[in-house]
């Protein structure tokens, strides 16, 4: 049972220093073959603290919580709960101590309610008369609205993780660990979410929340524990703290700033896209309705919006990989390109970047060099004959390497041994040195260090200002406000007029990505004054 | 105590390259056990089905003519299997594959000479080529999935061909057998050795897999291939055609079975009858796998299931098992074959602690 009653008491322990932290761990290590995910970490968490794990990714934050949570064991070190050595062997052990877990990937059946996917994941079976009412009572107690009887693939985002956070409150953990939880929701939901864990904290629930997103964890965590290389740096009170210092110090160095020339102007339209539809591709597709846009010479053209609401279709409809019906919806300096097959696009200057790097845009197995035939055989002559020019190859490959700092080991290095953020560098590279007329990217920073991430934001902003047009999709806010020009945001497979970015309201980008699927029960009408500022900061 | 199976972060290369030998020799340590469980001398088995036709000299022609058709088949079958196309179909491509070139045959008459057995040739891998077709349409245009209907096209192949010997191209002396007329000598192909039965087709055999070889890891086309084995969205990505890729690797598999066919009856049988199928599209599967689908380790691997069907035969005579027990190792190779695949990318780890719940101390 949850100690609602004891909460005030709880928190008044916290204040005490002396008082038995919730968890403790002491020299927590991890390794896996060719890395130590987490070497010697120790920190506390306190009864009903919001306390922030902090890092980029690749800095061990998961690996720390699976062995929390259960999922895996520790190397070395101890994991104590309220001051008590324990062994958390699975999952099930860990929930029945009073740890519950909300995943940044939902583990949900589309096709079943809400209450059926509660009932298929508790551990104990309880009658669905009984379970109901036992989500509603939870559901009310938190203001988590949500019909227990609506079918999950007719849910947004936000509400799919509700169904997650309800599933961990009716065990009644006394630690909640929230992966990135924020990183598929609106500005708004967001603040809604935030209010629930507060109510939880201040009933003495402790929370472990991971993130990488300062201006959140300033708003909301008051103690805050940094790791980078899987090395614990720092332990720190967000709230003291600027974001610009909890980033270098999760970095490790200086920060980069885009460098953009200003008052650029634009060219011509170079990217033109009239009324494309694209019908939905399955039961649970996202349909495109009537995308209009256009992108000029040198512009920075932002899609933003919440994951699944129709960014790779547009993506695969835009690279060619899927044709569209109606040819002259996409155009490149005015020649229509609806009809031609990926292939074709890249032979007229239209490159790509989907989201996901292994398997999409470049193939683990396969070397660098390799990788660059997979798109730049046409545009740079790799291909005589029918026979690859290998050398070619190998020299493109390694200029790409050059150019775009990619570590490395050469032209022959196998794609899949590149970090995530040295790889998509690599991807990036090969597109931007063919020098496209218009290149699409989805996604292009996501899973990546800092580091990468401000050398392939520059090379973008390099691109366009050699008279290229490009369009951004991201979900990453901060990322399209910081690069883009100009913004739209897509919600249902429909995207919004376009707005220049220096004149973006953040609250009005919200309610975009909200679309209809917003709650109309919560408070929409404004964002807490915390968070509109350290959007600004 | 549990086991556990980790991945492996990259799997070791000479591994890819060993496995398949250490396969071979737990396949033979592991029939010694079971046929001294048995009751029969299992180190003399092993040593008359692995060893004595590769000792034999006199055994090496026979090794070659069974090698030939396995390698061709096995070569087609390995650019399918790379692209995660499975025809299983082959034997039956390898039997229209050789009704076409009889047919081809019969009808010149009594002609015979270069361009004919070129036509004839030609002709079965035309046959093989359509007989894999179907299965192409069926998957291209309606998804129906290659494995079952390539596989139940050969039990059609089987019916075409007791037809075919049996009715309109029974040999008219030849006693009402079900069987072709014995092929011309001009319209068979010429022998290598004089002497032996090795005939042109075991030269085509020792030459294709270093042609595959250099169109599968240089060409484009070998380069689609591999990419959309390796990951079929990248492939989409980078703007090569599933469909385009499924036809073709097919389309090769049939050929190349056909091919086995047309030279397997103008080079070796030189007639067909009801016994003319005898599995070699079957077992050119476990060359394909055991070859790890590269051109090169088909040609080693065709010559080593070739061994076990000699082999075969030798111990029929000398401990009096039945010819199905080379059926028998080959199938133990593909097994460990296989299971080597999952220790090659995968460690074995025991993980000490029983799932209990929650230990406190």
């Amino acid at each position: 049972m949850r100690p609602t009653h004891l909460g005030p008491i709880y928190r008044g322990l916290q204040l005490d220093a002396k008082v038995n932290a919730r968890l403790s761990l002491f020299g927590i290590t991890k390794r896996f073959p060719g890395v130590l995910a987490n070497d010697n970490v120790s920190f506390e968490v306190k009864p009903g603290a919001i306390h922030a794990l902090l890092g980029e990714n690749g800095a061990g934050k998961s690996t720390l919580v699976k062995m929390i949570y259960g999922i895996m064991q520790p190397d070395g070190g101890e994991i104590r709960w309220n001051g008590e050595r324990m062994t958390v062997s699975n999952p099930k052990a860990a929930r029945k101590l009073g740890i519950g877990m909300v995943f940044q990937h939902f583990s949900l059946f589309e096709a079943l309610t809400v209450l059926e996917n509660i009932a298929l994941g508790m551990d104990a079976k309880i009658p669905a008369r009984d379970l109901e009412n036992r989500i509603r009572q939870v559901m009310t107690q938190y203001g988590l609205m949500l019909d227990p009887h609506r079918i999950v693939s007719t849910l947004s985002v936000g509400e799919r993780q509700r169904i997650e956070i309800v599933r961990a409150l009716l065990l009644n953990p006394k630690l909640l660990i929230m992966d990135e939880p924020t990183s598929v929701l609106t500005p708004q939901e967001v603040e809604q979410l935030f209010v629930v864990l507060r109510k939880l904290a201040a009933e003495g629930c402790s929370i472990l929340y991971i993130s990488h997103k300062l201006h959140e964890i300033k708003a909301l965590c008051e103690t805050a524990t940094i790791l980078r290389g899987g090395k614990l740096v720092d332990t720190c009170d967000p709230r003291t703290e600027t974001s610009r210092s909890m980033a270098e110090k999760m970095i490790g160095g200086g920060l980069k700033d885009i460098k953009k020339v200003d008052g650029r102007t634009f060219g011509a339209e170079r990217l033109v896209v009239r009324g494309l539809n694209v019908p939905k591709d399955g039961h649970f597709g996202v349909a495109l309705k009537d995308i209009s846009f256009s992108v000029r010479a040198g512009e920075i053209f932002g899609i933003a919006g919440v994951a699944g609401n129709g960014q790779n279709p547009l993506l695969l409809a835009l690279s060619g990989e899927e044709i569209v019906a109606e040819g002259s919806a996409i155009a490149v300096d005015g020649e229509a390109m609806g009809q031609l097959a990926a292939k074709k696009r890249r032979l007229k200057g239209m490159a790509s970047v989907p989201e996901e790097r292994n398997g999409h845009a470049a193939v683990p197995d396969f070397t660098l060099a390799e990788n660059t035939v997979l798109t730049a055989r046409d545009r740079l002559g790799m291909v005589n004959g029918g026979l690859i020019n290998e050398g070619k190859a190998r020299t493109y490959a390694g200029e790409v390497i050059a150019a775009f700092a990619v570590k490395a080991q050469g032209p022959r290095s196998l794609a899949g041994s590149l970090s995530g953020g040295n790889l998509q560098k690599f991807i990036m590279g090969r597109e931007i040195l063919q020098k496209p007329s218009v290149l699409v990217v989805s996604q292009p920073t996501w899973g990546v260090d800092a580091g990468a991430a401000a050398a392939i934001h520059q090379s973008l902003v390099d691109l366009a200002a050699a008279g290229s047009a490009i369009v951004v999709i991201s979900q990453d806010l901060d990322e399209l406000l910081s690069l883009s020009d100009t913004l739209a945001v897509i919600n249902e497979g429909r995207l919004s007029r376009p707005m220049a970015v220096k004149d973006a309201d953040i609250e009005q980008i919200g309610l975009l990505m909200g679309g209809i699927h917003g709650d109309p029960t919560a408070e929409v009408g404004h964002l807490s004054e915390e968070l509109a500022h350290a959007h600004q900061a | 105590m549990r086991i556990k199976l980790e991945k492996r972060a990259e799997p070791s290369r000479l591994m890819l390259v060993v496995t398949p030998i250490v396969s071979v020799i737990a396949t033979m340590l592991v029939g010694i056990l079971v046929f001294d469980a048995l009751g029969i001398d299992g180190v003399r088995a092993v040593v008359d089905i692995f060893l004595t036709p590769l000792l034999a000299s006199y055994k090496w022609q026979d090794v070659a003519m069974k090698a030939a058709p396995l390698i061709i088949i096995a070569l087609g079958l390995s650019v399918g299997n790379r692209a995660n196309v499975w025809n299983i179909g082959a034997e039956g491509q390898y039997i229209i594959g050789a009704l076409a070139a009889a047919g081809v045959g019969i009808a010149a008459g009594g002609a015979g000479g270069g361009i004919i057995m070129l036509a004839m040739v030609l002709a079965g891998m035309v046959g093989g080529t359509a007989w894999a077709a179907v299965p192409a349409v069926l998957k291209t245009r309606f998804a129906v999935n290659e494995i079952l209907s390539s596989l139940m096209l050969t039990y059609v192949a089987l019916q075409v061909l007791g037809y075919l010997v049996g009715g309109p191209w029974k040999d008219p002396n030849g006693k009402n057998f079900p069987a072709t007329a014995p092929l011309l000598p001009e319209q068979s192909l010429p022998i290598l050795f004089p002497g032996t039965t090795v005939h042109l087709g075991v030269a085509v055999a020792i030459v294709l897999p270093f042609i595959f070889w250099l169109v599968m890891s240089r060409s484009i086309f070998g380069y689609q291939i591999r990419v959309v084995g390796a990951a079929p969205h990248a492939a989409r990505h980078g703007g090569f055609d599933a469909n385009q890729t499924i036809w073709l690797s097919m389309l090769i598999g049939g050929g190349m079975a056909g091919l086995a066919g047309a030279l397997e009856f103008a080079g070796a049988l030189k007639t067909i009858n009801l016994g003319f199928p005898s599995g070699y599209g079957f077992t050119a599967i476990i060359v394909s796998f055991l070859g790890r689908l590269h051109p090169i380790g088909c040609l080693i691997a065709g010559i080593v299931l070739a061994v076990t069907y000699v082999g075969g035969q030798v111990a029929q005579t000398t401990v009096h098992i039945p010819n199905a027990t080379a059926g028998i190792f080959q199938a133990l190779m593909l097994f460990f074959i296989l299971a080597s695949d999952i220790l090659v990318r995968y460690r074995v780890r025991i993980v000490s602690g029983t799932a209990q719940a929650v230990r406190g101390q």
